[in-house]
């Protein structure tokens, strides 16, 4: 009775993956000319969509035993009932680790290619983008789908300061960053009221408002052609280019007396870069440890709770969005400089769902989870370049499985332990 | 301290609580009691600000509170707790009542940043605060589990230590002793008790369990489909024919 | 007289495009209205019926096929079909494993899911966008004046008999079958209705079904009338019937048929008078606005709180 009424099911779900994938994989639409004609898939696909409805019936058909099974590794593994190290041992090794990480980080780029630096700057711009949403997403529990609004909004600061007021780097970042901040507030305000699921949508749809103003707004943002010439950063009033651009400056290499190099600037940025994501990601664990980081899980756990202990739900959320939308407009800059042009196409949706990505596989609320996503999100599809393709494939399939089988993320976030004195 | 007056709270066609008054003096434990949806908790979400009425008056030491948000009346001192626990799950027992004192900590983001004096001295007073009143309801060894893992007991346990770390001055407790064994529930019986003695803090009870109820209430008030329909001593209470009547009538 | 009837074609315009809206909204309202939740893949499963329908008319088109009702018959059955069954899956993958967790879960979970299907389809049939048919070809003309000349084109003709033909259906059943009952008393109280004996599981699986198959509906509808389709075709489209659902109360199956000619006139009028362009700065615009203001829509119930 139990096993035909399994065989039906497997059947019957087995069915439904053919039915989903043959017309969408096995038949192409092709544009000849005006006419459109159906292309049969290769041999290849056929066998893919034949052995994965094949793997669907006998998951089914088996799937009591099977999930048994793989409940039984679960507990073979060794790692799984491991005590978990003390936290003072555990403190100490981190901060070691730590340390010799960003040592490496700051003699790596002198060894390595230039395109090496420059993706590891694009990395770090990722990770700075993920601690924020970190904030508003992992700790504050609001799903903001539009944060790459925020990022726009401090790459297209820079942008537009440089060249209408050719005002430099240093004074755009803190700028751009402001800026960003003040966006997330005067949005947050209205929106923090909303449902969770209501402010997703709400916030998806402003990153596409800002998307379509900045493609729309022509005479100002350049449209869909964006804005260029944006100047790289100065160190104390050294240009990095071959010849000085603006008046009263002098250049890097002449100063120390070397050799004109490309790779000055690149490496200059990354160092930036590098320092700025430090900078974030020990703002944000300090951040965490204050009433308002604590606050603002609070409200994550239970907003009710919260509210009736006197934590003001605005005024809690207010904070997690615009300090999230803060490090967005510090990555935009970065961004924007490391480019030195923007238009709208690096600001649209699927920008937002790749950081969304990274929080989530990372782990919501752990830093050093999100930090290793980002760089693992970043650099894999740059080494397999076939697998690039998949990417956005695989990433969306990923975050499914993680919400089914593991929310807590790859490197869940770990609570600080707090010793306390008993007795008065 | 605080006195409902002719509270009525209606959704959409349904009138849930109808011209209900109750006051409660310092230093005493009113409980309400009522059969089961005769509108108790209505009341309470009423007076913790989360709904706003939809008549009368509620009056905090002469300031009038009924539709003020629920996070103001919880700065005023009035803290209540609900009748399924409501803990921050994932967040440690010590940061539960951390999270509980925030209004008495330095929550300037620049002092926390670089860490302060000032701002260093109040985070110690709070977990000065938090290990006493752990120590108080017997969670010390569990200060730095997740509170969602502690036993059911514990987490009663833990929502009455949050709010009193708030230092409230009126505690409302919405069926403390719902889901306790019999030992537990005498536990929490001294708990209260003691919460009135000791640390000067009047208490509203919203309670099934009679014993405890007729117990340690200073006055209690009965209401029954939204209407009041008795108040006074427990033993006024106890030989009311219209309470009874209404008891009887629900089993 | 020739402003009266440009604003008469902007109507025309603007409810041709919004009961298709509507049609897509109610997929969102049913899900919604039963456990909760936002499909965000919703306007992928869309996209995938609108992208079935093409392959259809294009394979019978092979085969010789050139009778119009056949092909349009076997085109519609067939993407309700495969949407039908994606949204079987996708519910069945996604969303039931997660059901009752926090509720930043779920939506992680469909968030994911949109993003996978966009690129399962981007991946299979190109990101290229293919052009659909024309199949309905001309109509009436009427009430010209000056150089402008109103007009409603047989397309439009069908997508409002289809859309009026598809609501009728969907609310006999709803209020008649068994199912439908049973969706209301879900809908009610989910825990209940488990305890009264209905297999809950099923009827939010067949309000997903329900859903996806008016979804393809809308998919064939829609492909015709805009003559192309590509992978990102949901997206956009599923945003505006998400809006059209919430504008007309989200849970309420009238809500989301008016939320949706509300929105296709105003977008259409935001085309015809000020820029095509801006035609989906306004309709989020208006979603920001109503949820601020009117967070129930036209026609929903208010919620209460539960403590």
């Amino acid at each position: 009775m139990v096993a035909a009424h399994n065989l039906k099911h497997a059947l019957f779900c087995a069915v439904i993956t053919l039915v989903i994938s043959w017309p969408i994989m096995g038949l192409k639409l092709e544009a000849v000319g005006t006419q459109i004609t159906l292309q049969g898939a290769d041999p290849f696909t056929w066998i893919a969509i034949g052995v994965a409805a094949l793997a669907v019936f006998l998951f089914q058909l088996f799937r009591e035993a099977i999930l048994g099974r793989l409940g039984m590794l679960k507990s073979l593994n060794p790692m799984a009932d491991r005590k978990p190290m003390p936290q003072e041992k555990r403190l100490k090794l981190e901060s070691i680790g730590l340390t010799l990480l960003i040592v490496l980080a700051l003699i790596w780029p002198f060894f390595v290619s230039r395109g090496s630096v420059d993706l590891a700057t694009l990395v770090l711009i990722y990770i700075m983008l993920a601690l924020g949403l970190n904030v508003v997403v992992g700790l504050a529990g609001l799903l903001d789908l539009g944060y790459v609004a925020f990022y726009a909004v401090g790459a297209y600061t820079f942008a537009l300061l440089s060249q209408y007021w050719g005002i430099s780097f240093w004074m755009a970042l803190p700028i751009g960053a402001l800026l960003a901040a003040l966006f997330g507030l005067v949005l947050g305000f209205p929106v923090l009221r909303l449902r969770g699921d209501y402010l997703a949508i709400v916030t998806l749809g402003f990153g596409e408002i800002i998307r379509i103003l900045l493609n729309n707004w022509t005479n100002v943002t350049g449209g869909p052609n964006g804005i260029g010439g944006i100047p790289d950063p100065t160190l104390f009033g050294m240009e990095f280019g071959r010849r000085v651009k603006e008046e009263g400056n002098v250049s890097f290499h002449e100063t120390f007396g070397i050799a004109y190099s490309g790779e000055h600037k690149v490496i200059f940025l990354y160092l930036i870069a590098l320092v700025l994501a430090v900078f974030t990601g020990l703002v944000i664990r300090r951040l965490m440890r204050m009433p308002v980081g604590r606050a603002w899980e609070a409200l994550r756990e239970d907003e009710i709770a919260a509210r009736s202990l006197g934590l003001s739900r605005t005024g809690v959320k207010l904070s997690a969005f615009t300090i999230g939308a803060f490090f967005a407009g510090f990555a935009g800059t970065v961004f924007a400089s490391k480019q030195g042009f923007i238009s709208p196409e690096s600001f649209v949706f699927l920008e937002s769902a790749i950081i969304l990505a990274i929080v989530v596989l990372g782990g919501m609320g752990s830093q050093m989870g999100v930090i290793l996503a980002a760089i693992a999100v970043t650099i894999l599809p740059e080494l397999a370049r076939e697998f690039s393709e998949y990417r956005m494939l695989i990433f969306g399939a990923a975050m499914v499985l993680m919400m089914v089988w593991r929310p807590q993320g790859l490197l869940p976030m770990r609570r600080r332990q707090i010793k306390l004195s008993t007795g008065e | 301290m605080l006195e409902v007056q002719n509270l009525s709270m209606r959704f959409g066609g349904l009138l849930a609580v109808d011209q209900v008054s109750l006051d409660v003096q310092e230093h005493e434990i009113v409980s309400i009691i009522g059969p089961n949806g005769a509108g108790k908790t209505t009341v309470f979400n009423c007076m913790s600000g989360f709904y706003k009425p939809s008549g009368g008056k509620i009056l905090f030491r002469g300031q009038e509170i009924q539709g003020k948000p629920d996070y103001r009346i919880s700065r005023l001192g009035l803290v209540r707790t609900f009748q399924h626990v409501r803990l921050f799950g994932r967040m440690t027992v010590v940061e539960n009542l951390m999270v509980a004192q925030h209004r008495h900590l330095n929550t300037n983001l620049l002092s926390g940043l670089v860490a302060t004096p000032n701002y260093r001295a109040r985070e110690q007073k709070a977990l000065d605060r938090a290990s006493y009143w752990l120590e108080r309801v017997g969670l010390m060894e569990m200060a730095n589990r997740e509170a969602g893992n502690l036993a059911y007991g514990q987490q009663r346990r833990l929502e009455i230590a949050r709010c009193m770390v708030t230092e409230p001055q009126l505690l409302m407790l919405d069926e403390p002793a719902a889901g306790l064994n019999p030992a537990e529930t005498r536990d929490l019986d001294q708990l209260i008790i003691s919460l009135k003695e000791d640390y000067n803090v009047s208490v509203v009870l919203i309670e099934h369990d009679m014993s405890l109820v007729m117990g340690i209430s200073d006055r209690i008030n009965v209401i029954s489909q939204g209407r009041p329909l008795a108040s006074g001593t427990p033993d006024e209470i106890r030989n009311n024919d219209d309470v009874i009547k209404a008891y009887l009538g629900e089993a | 007289m020739q402003d009266l009837l440009y604003f008469g074609q902007q109507l025309i315009n603007g409810l041709t495009i919004g009961s298709t809206y509507a049609l897509i909204a109610i997929g969102y309202t049913m899900v919604y209205g039963i456990i909760g939740m936002i499909n965000f893949a919703h306007g992928e499963i869309y996209m995938i019926g609108a992208y079935t329908a093409l392959i259809t008319i294009t394979g019978l088109a092979t085969l010789g096929v050139t009778w119009l009702p056949v092909i349009l018959l076997i085109a519609l059955i067939c993407a309700m079909i495969v949407s039908s069954s994606m949204g079987w899956a996708v519910e069945r993958v996604a969303y039931r494993p997660v059901r009752g967790r926090h509720r930043l879960i779920p939506l992680i979970s469909a968030i994911g899911m949109s993003i996978f299907l966009q690129n399962y389809v981007h991946l299979a049939q190109g990101s290229r966008n293919i052009g659909f048919p024309a199949l309905i070809e001309g109509g009436f003309q009427f009430g010209s004046s000056g150089n402008f000349q109103m007009s409603i084109s047989w397309i439009q003709i069908v997508i409002f008999v289809t859309t009026f033909v598809c609501m009728t259906a969907l609310s006999l059943y709803i209020s008649r079958s068994r199912i439908g009952r049973a969706c209301r008393a879900v809908s009610q109280d989910l825990g209940m209705a488990n305890l009264l004996g209905i297999d809950t599981n099923r009827i939010i699986s067949a309000t997903f079904v329900i859903g996806a198959a008016l979804a393809a509906v809308a998919g064939l509808l829609l492909g015709m009338y805009y003559g192309s389709v590509d992978p990102l075709f949901g997206f956009i489209a599923g945003l505006k019937a998400f809006t059209a659902a919430v504008l007309g109360g989200i849970g309420s199956i009238p809500g989301a048929m008016l939320g949706g000619l509300i929105l296709g006139i105003a977008e259409s009028m935001t085309s015809g008078y000020l820029s095509g362009e801006y035609k989906d700065v306004v309709s989020f615009g208006l979603l920001i606005l109503i949820l601020l203001f009117k967070p129930t829509g036209l026609l929903g119930k208010p919620e209460v709180e539960k403590i």
